[in-house]
This record gives structure tokens, C-alpha cells and sequence, in this order.
């Protein structure tokens, strides 16, 4: 029962906060009480999983291959304390005033809906089933996109859900033929027979496969939907989508390459490890271009999911442990960094960095906090990112990848670039308009909180790297022992 | 002055609960076999778009158990609940039970799949007849 929790909890909660929605405050309560409560069941099951290994159920009590399977392995579960962690910060934020969402009826359903839609294809063992978990998500951030209504935003709409749609089609064509061709859905038993059948249209339809889970990823050349939609969303929303949708690509993709695929295709490895190169450059050569905080952050999320599948194409154990470390910190960091520019728009007025400034002398705690996200992106020594680059610089040269890892240093530099561009314009230098007062903070408290507890995940995620990095280690043998 | 479509008016009156009642007997019966219950809501949504087409959207709504969102937001819930039967005797959630309710002499049989089926009427109900019911308002508005 506890492996379907963490999709029936978010699911519950979204019915109930429809019920509730004439009602704000009680709507508040039910949406914080269900973010909890998938906290806790997410830890409970995160205990399970490291003293049992991972679990498996299959809902209605089907036989194996034909019943559709939840595993909870260490990779779904850790991406479901995640998403607790950051469905609770949005909603702790939402009591601020610091650009959060507009308070409709919907939002809070629509929260949890993406939520829901994320743990199940973090969790599920079924290649139909994770088709439904993505539209699951992707109608409910279509309507958390829309919520403002403003054309801006519609616009944004637009180009997420057609470029997503995409994706989506691609993925349920590859599903179909792939079912037509090996009878199979389950991840496992799709595994053996594909192993058993050895037959090469295999390979063009785990092709399609890869791209819709590349596009869901925000890879190059399919990223487009993403700096076209991130900096339209209010700033706990978008904290969320940054911290969730791009993970879903890339928790799929792993499964795909770690557990289907065993051992996965040389050609489609190569293709991943291309890939990872150029999302790497094309993202960090973005971010550099703009000046707004958000679109800046937006493009290096590109950039940072060029290193996890640079990590997933190296297709060592090693190479999954990085990938899946440094998942987990992008996600933390990522989200942070966008809270905190939430807050550098609440004190200055502005996300664009040439209009604003000043913040280091007028906010300190603000500019410390976001100086330690910002080097942990960067990949600072001790901070979480500098971990995860290590791992993943030092296998690519111990593979030989030597272009690889060298263009995975020099995108940390260039990453280095830009967070110093937000320090210098924002923090730095003066206010440009010398008459600025920062407008009085009525509800502050929130949003410094949920910042702050990002922050603290962070640092100490950086600062006592060892129990994480063994966890990411038993969480890639599990996914190879299981696809074995 | 439109005159009134008495004739259908009383047609329509008389119908819908003759359709709501047979939108649950499919939902029961199933359409070739086992649940309905996808079909018998898009019945019931049926009988509330014949019901607005003669008595305007607004009527038709007050119609409904349920304003249209927590119609089907209930109906989902009520799905995820047939979940917990089987979850609370150990088994995996959905796991289907059955039981039967002896009533003198006629055996009534009972089951969570049922409760997963009413559930999913509802929502159907709710969601796709609050959509057609806002699109005949809709129009009801341009004349």
C-alpha cells in the first residue's frame, strides 16, 4: 500500500481542495496537510526501501507482467521526498507576498495534480502507465501555466503544450509498436524480451522512445518549451516545475538505459553523450545572452540536464550514481535559486538585472543565501554540485571521454560566468535609480523560510556529501541489478 | 414572442429521469460486459444536455446532484476509495472484493469494482456535462 501512496496522497488532496474551494483557508490547510502528509509517506517508504530494498507491487493483484507494477526503488523514492519537500515550500510560500501565485480555486488542485502526475512516473514500472503519469502532469502545469490569463502567459501555454505534445506522441507511438513487437509493457519483462528477441527495429523504436523522454528532459534541440514558458510562472510554481518536470525526463530516461536496456546500445549511448554536449553549450551560451534573472536560470537548467545525461550515456555504475546525485542536487539547487530571485524581485522591483542592484548592503542574508546556491550551481568545493561534477568529470576521463569531461569543465566555467553577472548586477553594485526604496514587507517571513530550508538541504547536502553519494551508488546497483 | 416547445418540454421532463435510470443500468450491466461506467456517465450526460437544449442551461445544472467540479472531483475520490477495501486487508490497492447481500432469497452482488465504476460515472458526469452544459450556455448567451 505505502508504494502507491505517494500517488494516491497527492491525488486525494487534489479532489479534496476542489471540494474545498469555495472555502481559502480551509482549501490552505487541506493542500499543506496533503503536502505533509506525502512527506511522511514518502520517509516512510524511503526507510523501507534502504532496509528492504526496493518493492513492488502490482495494483489489483494481477499477475506480474499483466497488472500494472509499482516499484519504489532508492532513484523514485528520493525523487518523491523531493517533490514533498517542494510542493510543502510552495505552499508555506503562497501565506508570503513575494510574487506568488494568483489564489484562484484551481491552483491548489492543479499543485497537487502535478505532483501526483510526477510521483507516478517516478515510481511506476510500466511503459503505458508512465505515458499516463506524463499527460497527468503535463494537463495539470498546463493549467498552472494558464492560471494568470494574462496573453503572455497563453502565449507561454501554447508553446509548452504543443512542443510537450509532441513528446507525448512520440513516446505513445514508440509504446505501441514497442508492445506490438515484444507483447510487453512492464520494464522488466520489456527488458527480457527485447534480451530473448534480439530484433533490430528495436532499436528505431527505443529511438522514439529517447527523444520523447529528451524533449520531457529539456534536451538540445528539444528545449525550446522550456525558456519559452519558465519566466512567465509565478515564482513558487516555477521553483516547482524546475525542481519536478525536468526529472521526469530524466528518472524515464535512466529506467530506459539502466533497467530495459541491459546492456544499453553503443549507438544510442554515443547519441545521449552528443546530446549532453550540446545542451551543455547551448544552454550555458544562452543564459549568458540574457539579463533577466529567470530566463538566466531557466537556460543553465538546460545546461544542467546536459551533465545528467552526459552521467547516463558514460553507462557505468558510477556513471548512474553522478547522474542520479546530481539530479537530486539540481533539483534542490535549481529551485532554490529561483526562490531566491523571487525575493531579489520583491526587494528591487525588478528580474532584470540592469535595472536593479544594491542588494548585498540592503539584504545580506538574502545575498548570502543566494551566493551559496549560486556556487553549488557553479560547482564550488564543498557544495553539492562540486560533487557531482567530480564524479562525473573524473569517469568521463577515466573512460577516455576526454572532450566530454573537458567541455563539462569549461561549461562549469562558463556557469561561473553567470552567476557572477547576477552577483555583480544585483548584489553588488548600486541601486541604478538612486531614489529606490524597497517596498515595506507585509509577509516576508514565508518565503524566507521555504528559501531557507532549501538552502539548509543544500549546504549540508554539500558539506557531508558521503551518506547522499552512497545512497546515489546503491540506488544505481539496484537499477542495474534489476534490469539484470 | 417564441412560442414555447410544450411539446418537448413535457417530452424532456418525463425522459430524463427514465434516462438517468437506464445510464445506471448500463453502468451496472456494463457495455459488453463487465463495468459501464464510462458509457452509463456519458448517458447521464446525455440526459442533462436533452434537459438544457429544452429548459436552458441554468435548469439543467440545479438538475445535476452536484455542481459540475465536485460532481467529478466526488467521483474520483470515490474511485480512489475502492482502492482501500483491498489495502486494508493486506492486499495490493484495487484488488477487487466481492461480497453478497442475501435480501429473503434474492443474492445481491456486491463489490469494490462497483464502487471504482459509480465513481467513474460521476466523474464523467461531472466533467463532461459541466463542459457541454458551459457550452450551451454559451450559445444561449450569443441569441
Amino acid at each position: 500500500m505505502l508504494v502507491f501512496a505517494p500517488v494516491l496522497i497527492p491525488l486525494a488532496t487534489a479532489l479534496l481542495c476542489v471540494f474545498a474551494a469555495t472555502m481559502p483557508r480551509l482549501q490552505k490547510g487541506v493542500s499543506l496537510g496533503g503536502a505533509l502528509a506525502l512527506f511522511l509517506a514518502g520517509m516512510a517508504l524511503l526507510r523501507q526501501v534502504i532496509l528492504h530494498g526496493p518493492l513492488t507491487l502490482v495494483a489489483g493483484n494481477w499477475p506480474a507482467p499483466f497488472g500494472i507494477a509499482f516499484t519504489a526503488d532508492r532513484l523514485g523514492v528520493a525523487l518523491v521526498m523531493i517533490a514533498a519537500l517542494m510542493v510543502t515550500i510552495v505552499v508555506i510560500w503562497q501565506h508570503s507576498d513575494v510574487d506568488k501565485a494568483p489564489d484562484g480555486p484551481s491552483l491548489h488542485p492543479l499543485l497537487h495534480g502535478v505532483v501526483a502526475g510526477a510521483c507516478g512516473a517516478f515510481l511506476t514500472a510500466d511503459l503505458f502507465n508512465l505515458y499516463v503519469w506524463f499527460e497527468v502532469a503535463l494537463i495539470a502545469s498546463l493549467g498552472l501555466l494558464a492560471q494568470g490569463g494574462s496573453l503572455r502567459q497563453l502565449d507561454a501555454t501554447l508553446k509548452y503544450f504543443a512542443l510537450n505534445l509532441v513528446g507525448t506522441l512520440l513516446l505513445l507511438t514508440g509504446v505501441a509498436l514497442l508492445y506490438g513487437t515484444t507483447g510487453q509493457l512492464n520494464f522488466l519483462a520489456l527488458s527480457g524480451a527485447i534480451a530473448e528477441q534480439g530484433n533490430p527495429l528495436h532499436l528505431p523504436l527505443l529511438g522514439l522512445l529517447l527523444i520523447a523522454f529528451l524533449v520531457k528532459a529539456a534536451a538540445f534541440p528539444f528545449f525550446a518549451w522550456l525558456p519559452a514558458s519558465y519566466h512567465t510562472l509565478p515564482a513558487p510554481v516555477l521553483a516547482l516545475f524546475s525542481a519536478l518536470l525536468s526529472k521526469i525526463g530524466i528518472c524515464a530516461l535512466i529506467r530506459l538505459l539502466c533497467v530495459v536496456l541491459v546492456p544499453a546500445p553503443a549507438e544510442l549511448l554515443t547519441m545521449v553523450g552528443w546530446i549532453a554536449l550540446l545542451s551543455m553549450v547551448t544552454g550555458v551560451l544562452g543564459a549568458a545572452y540574457h539579463w533577466d534573472i529567470r530566463r538566466i536560470l531557466a537556460f543553465h537548467s538546460i545546461s544542467q540536464v546536459g551533465y545528467m545525461l552526459l552521467a547516463i550515456a558514460l553507462a557505468s555504475p558510477v556513471g548512474d550514481a553522478a547522474a542520479i546525485f546530481f539530479a537530486l542536487h539540481h533539483s534542490l539547487v535549481k529551485a532554490g535559486l529561483f526562490l531566491a530571485a523571487a525575493l531579489v524581485f520583491r526587494h528591487t522591483g525588478q528580474y532584470d538585472l540592469r535595472r536593479i542592484g544594491g542588494l548585498y548592503a540592503a539584504k545580506p542574508a538574502l545575498a548570502a543565501m543566494f551566493l551559496l546556491l549560486a556556487l553549488s550551481l557553479v560547482g564550488i568545493p564543498p557544495s553539492s554540485g562540486f560533487w557531482g561534477k567530480y564524479l562525473i568529470v573524473k569517469e568521463g576521463l577515466a573512460q577516455g571521454a576526454y572532450l566530454w569531461a573537458g567541455t563539462a569543465l569549461l561549461v562549469g566555467g562558463l556557469t561561473l560566468y553567470s552567476m557572477m553577472k547576477i552577483w555583480f548586477e544585483a548584489f553588488w553594485k548600486a541601486h541604478p535609480n538612486q531614489n529606490w526604496q524597497a517596498p515595506d514587507g507585509a509577509r516576508l517571513t514565508p518565503a524566507y523560510a521555504g528559501l531557507a530550508i532549501v538552502v539548509a538541504v543544500a549546504v549540508i547536502a554539500g558539506l557531508f556529501p558521503e551518506p547522499l553519494l552512497n545512497f546515489a551508488v546503491a540506488a544505481a546497483d539496484t537499477l542495474r541489478g534489476a534490469g539484470r | 414572442m417564441t412560442p414555447r416547445p410544450l411539446l418537448a418540454e413535457i417530452f424532456v421532463t418525463l425522459l430524463y429521469p427514465l434516462l438517468l435510470a437506464l445510464s445506471l443500468w448500463v453502468m451496472l450491466r456494463g457495455h459488453n460486459a463487465p463495468g459501464g461506467g464510462f458509457i452509463g456517465g456519458l448517458m447521464a450526460v446525455a440526459a442533462s444536455a436533452a434537459y438544457a437544449l429544452v429548459h436552458g442551461a441554468r435548469p439543467a445544472l440545479r438538475k445535476m446532484p452536484l455542481a459540475p467540479a465536485p460532481l467529478s472531483a466526488g467521483g474520483v475520490l470515490l474511485a480512489l476509495a475502492s482502492s482501500l477495501p483491498g489495502a486494508w486487508q493486506g492486499l495490493p490497492p484495487l484488488t477487487q472484493l466481492w461480497w453478497d447481500l442475501h435480501l429473503g432469497g434474492v443474492s445481491l452482488p456486491l463489490s469494490t469494482v462497483m464502487l471504482f465504476d459509480f465513481g467513474v460515472y460521476l466523474a464523467v458526469w461531472g466533467a463532461v456535462g459541466g463542459y457541454c452544459l458551459g457550452l450551451v450556455e454559451t450559445i444561449e448567451g450569443r441569441r
